[in-house]
């Protein structure tokens, strides 16, 4: 939705050619990406686009390729086969000057033993190309971050902070964030949330890997889920709830065995007249209809949560 | 007794872990010594020729003050001389870094906690490290020995030098366990403990070396002195072994006492504070490179200084080592006459600090792949730091910290002649070229460690199994006459031993050239290869 609004702005500054364009450059683009590790396979035949300014949710379960995909991003490891750019260039040959543009913090923080967090971020800061040391300071305190530690004294939830200080207190254009929360306690958490809606309000654009479905529904604008090395479903959260079940429950007045006829009408449980039901989401009409006519005493129903949404395609067959 | 409860257990968890590790340290360790032995006994048959062998290596006394004081002649005698001090120092090492692998490490990586929780007694862990590693110990003891056995040496000879390893081990592993208490990173830890080593080596070359001016008394302050002075086929001296079971205790109790008095993942030393934002330097790779490497390069420097130190204050005594023997004098006047001496000690012993510099070469090289099987290598990666200047930041140290190292180290040793002699200013500059004259050999190990990096990445380690080789090659590789060929193999050979013999540049042209050469496959191959995570 924030990235309808964005493009709006687009439009009124440059007219209609612009958002076509506007909406065809994808800051993030991969096409049928492969990569093997000798004998398993990483990837196989990715596909992902992120557009410019949006939070894109990249989900999965453990090991279906999310890590893989966000290294071969950041020119780390090269794809055995499919495309991949990063702001219309190559990941891999260009990977430097990429890297001007983008933060990264990366899911396993390890901090040099004897650097102090403050070191480190200034470090990394510097070394892509400079930081901004106002935000830095406004950074360590919302993240209540003592900087004068050493790496080795730090607690894995206070190497996570030193990492992502590092990388949001940098003015860049993308933030690649591999599961940035893992370890967070729940205010830090929320105060992370808060700065990338902020982050997405000055126009960046965020790759979000997270098992967090709170987190990826209070940020994401569309969301790519991935498993065992290839992209499943791809969209806005409106687009996936509307191609899963919704359940419903009630009471009828006649016999309900004939529900089971009904197309769209899945996991049908009778208990005399009690009925319970999912039903795919574009066939509710249909079997509310059908329901009707069986004489409706009360009746119950609940769109997909987002756990049975992700349940689903982490658990599915292939 | 319910802080050793699981002790058993661990037992089989290091043993499992060490499962390929340790039976190779064994194997080498028992190769070495039986592999000496049947080669003196191959090779110099009869006592003359013995006599003969004694008499020439004996004559340089840089090489006596690195190996210690030969008793006897004999086979078994020979062989306690020729590897007694270097098997101590490797057993010692050993020790250390299995010592300090299953303890410190264990803590700092967090899988200490996984294992406190569990059903495992508070000085188990530090106590089953300590079995393991004594075993080890017994272990190469008991095959040196039946291997000399085997070879028809005298059994009492033969125990001696197995007990003389394990009581080595023993020692170090005490000492290792002190160590491991003290800081709360295994790296500093792993420094320190090879420290005592280091320090029992160089107490005994200054012992060893300087026993004719009445220094001999450092020898019997050093567990690997010790081994010496057991005496093993020379008349054994059965009780230096109680000097290594009270030293063991004592070091052993010291490490449960501070066990018992530290959090675990804590160490002695209290953390302190540091800066809350970087120094205007730490702004780029080097920087970063800088931080980590500058703490070791200047205790290796140090460290090698002191060597130097040693080996300058010895040089003097060696114009009067050839005593009254005239075949020796006849060989030292085509030498040069009494300066020939001295400086063809100065060769052996710059030829044995480049050797320990190449060892701190490699440390540095490995520093890249360290960082990278650490992931620390990613974020910095992931900034605007091209592969190659990243890389190159930790190759300086491994290029250039030689260089310094060898430059101190020789200036310390030069200096040090110069004064006893009166000749500051004429042996300094002699005793640095023969120091210098070394780095291009340095630099090939270098390159062969970059190659490894940059290619076969996972097999970087097997870059110590070739300085090793090297080393080796060096030490006993004329002694067992090996073939010329496979002397060639060890840059050392070819170089100049400076200041006895002539500058000859073309070795020194084409050392360099391989490793310019080596460097850049190695750099190349890692621009293209994919980044371990």
């Amino acid at each position: 939705m924030v990235l309808h609004l964005a493009l709006g702005a687009w439009t009124d500054r440059r007219g209609a050619t612009v958002l076509a364009f506007a909406a065809m450059a994808p800051v993030i683009s991969t096409s049928g990406l492969t990569k093997r590790y000798g004998q398993t396979i990483g990837l196989d035949g990715l596909d992902l686009e992120v557009t410019e300014g949006e939070v894109h949710g990249f989900l999965g379960p453990n090991g279906s390729g999310k890590t893989t995909t966000i290294r071969i991003l950041l020119g780390l490891i090269r794809a055995d086969g499919g495309e991949a750019t990063l702001f219309g260039r190559d990941p891999w040959s260009e990977a430097t000057d990429l890297h001007r543009r983008l933060a990264y913090v990366p899911g396993d923080v390890t901090l040099w033993p004897n650097l102090t967090g403050g070191e480190v971020i200034d470090l990394l800061g510097r070394m892509r190309g400079g930081l901004d040391t106002v935000k830095r300071d406004a950074l360590l305190e919302r993240f209540d971050l003592d900087p004068r530690k050493k790496g080795r004294t730090y607690s894995k939830g206070n190497r996570q902070k030193v990492a992502l200080v590092a990388a949001l207190a940098s003015n860049v254009e993308l933030l690649i964030l591999d599961e940035p929360t893992a370890g967070l306690d729940p205010l830090m958490e929320a105060e992370f949330r808060a700065c990338v809606a902020e982050d997405r309000n000055d126009g960046r654009t965020v790759l979000l890997a997270s098992h967090i479905l709170a987190e990826v529904e209070a940020l994401c604008d569309r969301v790519s889920i991935v498993r065992a090395g290839r992209t499943v479903e791809s969209g806005t959260l409106a687009d996936l709830r509307h191609l899963t079940r919704t359940t419903i429950s009630a009471q009828v007045t006649s016999d309900p065995v004939s529900l089971g006829v009904v197309r769209g009408v899945h996991d049908l449980r009778i208990d005399d007249h009690q009925v319970d039901l999912e039903v795919d989401s574009d066939q509710i009409g249909d079997v509310l209809t059908h329901l009707t006519r069986l004489g409706v005493v009360n009746l119950a129903s609940h769109p997909p949560t987002l756990e049975e949404l992700f349940m689903r395609h982490y658990r599915d067959e292939t | 007794m319910k802080t050793l409860v699981g002790t058993g257990h661990l037992i089989r968890l290091i043993a499992r872990r060490d499962r390929f590790r340790l039976p190779v340290w064994i194997v080498v360790l028992a190769l070495l010594v039986i592999g000496t032995a049947s080669a003196f006994i191959e090779l110099y048959p009869s006592e003359a020729e013995r006599l003969v062998l004694a008499k020439t290596i004996v004559s340089n006394p840089a090489i006596v003050g690195f190996l210690g004081p030969l008793y006897d002649t004999s086979f078994g005698g020979l062989t306690a001389w020729r590897v007694g001090v270097i098997g101590s120092v490797l057993v010692g090492i050993m020790a250390a870094l299995t010592m300090i692998r299953h303890t410190r490490q264990e803590e700092e990586t967090g899988r200490r906690e996984l294992l406190g929780a569990t059903v495992v007694g508070r000085n188990a862990p530090l106590t089953a490290s300590l079995i393991v590693t004594v075993a080890a110990g017994l272990s190469i003891g008991a095959f040196c020995a039946a291997g000399l056995i085997g070879l028809g040496l005298p059994r009492s000879g033969s125990v001696a030098f197995g007990l003389g390893y394990a009581a080595v081990t023993a020692v170090f592993a005490g000492f290792s366990g002190l160590a491991a208490q003290l800081t709360p990173g295994a790296g500093s830890a792993k420094g320190i403990a090879v420290g005592i080593v280091g320090a029992s080596f160089l107490m005994r070359l200054a012992g060893d070396g300087g026993a004719s001016s009445g220094l001999g008394w450092l020898s019997w302050l050093s567990p690997i002195g010790w081994f010496t002075r057991l005496r093993p086929f020379a008349d054994e001296r059965w009780p230096v072994l109680a000097l290594s079971v009270g030293l063991t205790l004592l070091a052993t109790s010291g490490a449960f006492w501070l066990a018992g008095r530290r959090d675990v993942g804590a160490g002695v030393v209290q953390p302190r504070l540091g800066p809350a934002s970087a120094s205007p330097s730490l702004r780029s790779p080097f920087g970063l490179a800088w931080r980590l490497h500058r703490s070791s390069l200047l205790g290796w420097t140090v460290g090698l200084s002191f060597i130097g130190a040693v080996y300058g204050s010895l040089a003097e005594s060696v114009r009067g080592f050839l005593g009254d023997n005239p075949q020796l004098r006849e060989i030292f006047e085509q030498l040069g006459g009494e300066a020939g001496i001295t400086e063809a000690y100065f060769a052996t012993a710059m030829g044995i600090l480049a050797l320990i510099a190449t060892a701190y070469a490699v440390r540095s090289a490995l520093r890249a792949r360290v960082e990278e099987e650490s992931l620390r290598a990613d974020p910095v990666l992931a900034t605007a730091t091209p592969r190659i200047r990243w890389a190159g930041s930790h190759l300086v140290f491994a290029v250039l910290g030689p260089v310094l190292i060898l430059a101190v180290a020789g200036v310390v040793a030069g200096f040090v002649y110069g004064l006893n002699i009166g000749d500051v200013g004429g042996q300094v500059p002699r005793v640095v070229e023969a120091a210098m004259i070394q780095i291009p050999a340095v630099w090939v190990v270098v390159g062969v460690a970059v190659v490894l990096f940059g290619i076969a990445p996972r097999y970087s380690d097997a870059i110590w199994g070739v300085l090793v080789a090297f080393f080796l090659l060096g030490q006993l590789g004329r002694i067992l006459q090996f073939p010329q060929w496979a002397l060639n193999l060890s840059p050392f050979s070819h170089v100049p031993a400076l200041p006895a013999d002539e500058l000859t540049v073309t070795p020194l042209v084409v050392l360099a050239s391989l490793a310019v050469v080596l460097l850049a496959t190695g750099l190349v191959g890692f621009q293209r290869r994919d980044v371990d995570g």
